[in-house]
């Protein structure tokens, strides 16, 4: 975990270009810092590895201050992926891999072993691809060799500044799946710089967006898209990619309006004879204040001699909040094959049953929408 | 077609002296080039280590550049005497500026994002240099050893006027006793020697270009 504390960077000149960073990178997360050319991103990233030295707040690399560490070590210990001119083109691929590992001094025969694995990691045949020159081998398997590099001496944190962006566009697509595939095995702390919002948007856990030296925004991809913090978040993100990100509406939305509680006070005839014109096997019920007291079970109605109301409720059904996410909703719905279920509020006032139709036809409106995209 | 017979004839006849004219004559430009090689990267390097210094250290070895070869062979033997010694130190002086500068270009030529790759994965700064900088620059270097080392052969050409060998000294003699065989004996292979170095070089060169590209 990598924590940035109220970190300022000043230039001698005066040129203030970062203010009052307060960041926190999670272990294991891609953390992706986003913005226009000047904003700060990439100076952000090189703090990390001390290729540029902060000059007010502080960094924490697990707790510990990064100003303790010696900044050779510390390079050695963190991946650096930079674009594809970052390779060196007179060593062969194999000694571009095995750049850290020999720093560190690792004898041979694991260097060896290291170099075939990171290979095979990236998707290159290792007898094929190791005695080549970087000029031989193409763009995106240049910035593949790039991220072995990184990875060769296990480092916990990878810095990649603009891997990308020199790729073709299906190079590029390729490289981002890989990534993420990647990252699901290897589980680094990754903090990538990029320019490039769609490239954002698909591997990030995080992205932190920044602009004249200032974190504007940051948050999951969805966080950001659903709820941009200002006129520059939305203008950066653009409108089209808003659009198709539009949040589903809230469970209040999917009330159907036929069906009314049922009140504790009604006789349990009455009641058998309304699920029986209604063709139901449950309804709700409320007291005299519209406190949502359970749902009603015919089965128990029937078989139960009870005469009173509270005694058929079905313990097994919950009752959903109506600032519920629907995505958590259709999770449940599919999980427990309901095929509805009563919506309270928050003081646990009904508020009336889920209309299923009108729920599916708005779903399938906004995945229409960005399937179309 | 009479002189090109009698010159084979004369060179036939003193095989064993040319031959050792000419390994001395090579032995010359060796020494000096070496020599150069040895003082001129380390002061291209403090160079670019140092800003101050590189303009000092450029025009320093430009100006010795500059002095007419015969001028410098002459002062340089009032204080080393007649000698080969006079000469080596001579053919030192000028072989340094194109190593110099050469070296000194290169090291400035090598991307800046590859030595942010270099530092970023913990290079320190000799590791820096040795790994990647001068890796990088050897295609410049060898330029510079190139354009040094036909200087070179030109300028011991003169080396008999202060009492140094090679094969200036047929040249010499041979105008002496105004006998063109003897001047063309030892100035065809005084150009022979240049154009090789040149030649051999320049393959070197190609090659260490193909392997930084």
């Amino acid at each position: 975990m990598i924590e940035l504390r109220k970190v300022n960077k000043v230039y001698e000149d005066g040129t203030h270009v970062l203010k009052d960073i307060d960041l926190l990178f999670e272990s294991g997360k891609i953390n992706v810092l986003i913005g226009p050319s000047g904003c700060g991103k990439t100076t952000t990233m090189r703090l990390l590895n001390r290729l540029t030295e902060h000059t007010g707040g502080e960094i924490f690399i697990d707790e510990k201050n990064i100003a303790d560490f010696n900044p050779i070590e510390l390079r050695r210990h963190m991946g650096y992926v930079i674009q594809s001119i970052g390779l060196f083109p007179h060593m062969t691929i194999y000694d571009n891999v095995a750049t850290v590992p020999r720093l560190l001094k690792w004898d041979k025969s694991k260097i060896d072993k290291r170099v075939n694995e990171l290979l095979e990691l990236v998707n290159l045949n290792p007898e094929q691809y190791k005695k080549r020159y970087p000029s031989e081998l193409s763009g995106g398997q240049q910035q593949r060799i790039g991220v072995a590099r990184a990875l060769a001496a296990e480092p916990a944190t990878i810095l990649m500044d603009e891997p990308f962006s020199a790729l073709d566009p299906i190079s590029r697509d390729q490289l981002q799946n890989e990534l993420v595939r990647l990252q699901e095995d290897i589980q680094k702390t990754i903090i990538f710089v990029t320019h490039d919002m769609d490239e954002a948007l698909k591997i990030a856990d995080q992205i932190i967006l920044m602009k004249d030296g200032r974190v504007v925004q940051k948050g999951t991809p969805r966080e950001i898209l659903t709820n941009p913090a200002n006129d520059f978040v939305r203008e950066f993100i653009g409108e089209e990619r808003l659009k198709t990100a539009e949040p589903l509406p809230s469970l209040s939305n999917f009330i159907d309006p036929t069906i009314q509680a049922i009140h504790l006070s009604e006789s349990k005839e009455s009641v058998i004879k309304k699920l029986m014109e209604q063709q139901c096997f449950t309804y709700p019920l409320v007291d005299e204040t519209n406190q949502f007291l359970g749902q009603l079970s015919l089965q128990k109605i029937m078989n139960e001699s009870s005469v009173h109301l509270e005694d058929f409720v079905d313990p097994s059904v919950q009752a959903l909040t109506t600032d519920q996410d629907i995505e958590d909703v259709l999770e449940y719905l599919e999980k427990h094959k309901h095929h509805s279920l009563p919506v309270v509020d928050n003081e646990n006032m009904f508020v009336g049953m889920i209309d299923m139709k009108e729920l599916f036809r708005s779903v399938r409106s906004v995945y229409g929408k960005r399937g179309g995209n | 077609m009479e002189l090109l017979t009698e010159l084979m004839q004369y060179i036939m006849n003193n095989q064993s002296e040319l031959l050792a004219l000419t390994v001395e004559h090579i032995l010359l430009v060796i020494y000096g080039v070496v020599l150069a090689f040895i003082v001129g990267v380390p002061l291209a390097i403090l160079a670019v280590k140092i800003p101050r210094l590189a303009p000092v250290i450029l025009s320093v070895a430009n100006i010795l550049q500059n002095v007419p070869s015969l001028a410098m062979l002459a002062i340089l033997m009032l204080y080393f005497g007649l000698g080969n010694t006079a000469v080596i130190i001579g053919l030192f002086f000028y072989s340094l500026l194109p190593i110099i500068r050469n070296t000194y270009v290169g090291l400035q030529e090598v991307s800046g994002s590859l030595l942010d790759a270099g530092k970023g994965v913990g290079m320190n700064s000799f590791q820096l240099l040795t790994k990647v900088q001068i890796p990088l620059s050897l295609p410049f270097i060898v330029a510079g050893l190139r354009v040094a080392a036909v200087i070179a052969v030109g300028v011991a050409s003169i080396a008999p006027y202060i009492g140094g060998g090679g094969l200036g000294k047929e040249i010499v003699s041979g105008i002496a006793q105004r006998s063109d065989i003897k001047i063309l004996a030892g100035a065809i292979p005084a150009a022979l020697l240049a154009i090789l170095a040149d030649y051999l070089l320049g393959f070197v060169e190609k090659y260490t270009k193909k392997r930084t590209a």
